[in-house]
């Protein structure tokens, strides 16, 4: 009888990891919604070249972003954005070093919370400033 | 009153002398409210299949050493409780991203070589002998650490960290959590010996941030903040090195 092989070991494949929990179908998620938020930088990007090639030129930028496909492209940047600052200060604690107030360590979800108070106040803040300043 | 139910619990199987790949059996395990998922494992081995082999020791979460995969999750199994599953059935498999051995038992060589690479140990400046007294700490400094000398090395952040999966290479969560536990101790001097673990390919920058690692941590370790804040560790002593004369040193 030959000698048993007891070095046999079974390592399970990799493939389709992230599929196997929704954890990572949510981390997934985060890392693509970035491809959206370039898109749309090199959108904006594309906007003031348009700028700088006089007027005509910037309003047929501004005709194609009222186009359909436009919009929905849009709609789904903004929806990917949205989810992007979320994962971005959910995980923002994990980035900091332990800050002590008054002798007590803040808590992870006060550091969560302030993040996400500061990014809705000042987006409000820019969004009053652009569409106060329209003519 | 305790009313006993019947649950199934389906295990991964894995002979090494006889099977290529793994395969599953179910058993029809009677239980009670207060039975854990290691309880259910006992039950199997005990009473309807003396072959079935899976580590245990403490019953408590404090050993380490019953984690595995319960419906995909890992979980220390006397952590986890029967009922939690049941009427549906719990699917146990071994702890995922390391090689198994037999049925539920894996090999966790590779995370001892990782712990022993990051030092896991005070290197204080100057030893001092008995005579001159213990090492002095404030709570603030204390609490600096604490939460990372929790981890009972039970391997779950491992199982739950794709980027280990993808790269046995990666230092991964536990190892750097020990390693910041040291850091991060004021009665310890040996950072710079640490940093090159940090600093290189596997070490904190192989780390993407997915946090599966925090959420699974059955002792609130955050692993992924450890690593993180060496991340800031790790840029400081890149940038500081063309700053200091003689490279910092």
């Amino acid at each position: 009888m030959p000698a048993p092989n007891l070095l046999n070991r079974y390592t399970r494949p990799m493939e389709g990891w992230w599929r196997r929990n929704p954890f990572y179908l949510w981390y997934m998620l985060r890392e693509a919604s970035c491809v959206f938020i370039i898109a749309y930088a090199l959108v904006l990007l594309c906007g003031l070249y348009r700028l700088s090639q006089g007027e005509a030129a910037f309003n047929g930028w501004l005709a194609a972003l009222a186009t359909p496909r436009s919009i929905a492209f849009h709609g789904i940047t903004a929806m990917m954005v949205l989810y992007h600052a979320w994962t971005w200060f959910k995980v923002m604690p994990k980035t900091l070093p332990f800050i002590h107030i008054g002798g007590k360590r803040m808590p992870d979800a006060a550091i969560v919370t302030s993040g996400l108070a500061a990014a809705v106040v000042l987006s409000a803040l820019l969004f009053v400033l652009v569409w106060s300043g329209r003519s | 009153m305790t009313t006993t139910r019947i649950i199934e619990i389906e295990c991964q199987r894995f002979n090494p002398q006889t099977d290529s790949e793994p395969h599953f059996q179910s058993y029809q395990v009677p239980f009670s409210e207060e039975m854990s998922v290691l309880q259910g494992l006992q039950y199997i081995k005990d009473h309807l299949d003396g072959s079935l082999t899976f580590r245990w020791s403490c019953r408590m979460a404090i050993c380490g050493s019953c984690g595995s995969m319960v419906n995909g999750v890992p979980q220390l199994s006397c952590h986890t409780f029967l009922r939690d599953y049941f009427p549906d059935k719990v699917r146990i498999e071994p702890l995922n991203h390391f090689p198994v051995l037999r049925d539920l038992a894996i090999d966790q060589t590779d995370f001892l070589a990782k712990l022993e690479s990051v030092k896991p140990y005070l290197i204080p400046d100057t030893e001092k002998t008995p005579a001159q007294g213990t090492y002095l700490q404030t709570p603030q400094q204390m609490d600096e650490y604490y939460q990372y000398s929790e981890c009972i090395n039970c391997l779950l952040c491992y199982a739950a960290c794709p980027q280990y999966g993808l790269n046995k290479e990666f230092t991964g969560p536990a190892a750097l959590a020990l390693l910041h536990r040291y850091n991060a101790d004021s009665r310890d001097a040996g950072s710079a010996e640490r940093m090159e673990v940090i600093n290189g390919e596997n070490g904190v920058w192989g780390c993407t941030l997915v946090s599966y690692c925090s959420e699974v941590c059955p002792k609130g370790v955050d692993p992924a903040r450890a690593i993180n804040q060496n991340k800031i560790n790790s840029t400081k002593d890149y940038f500081l090195r063309f700053l200091q004369p003689r490279g910092g040193k």
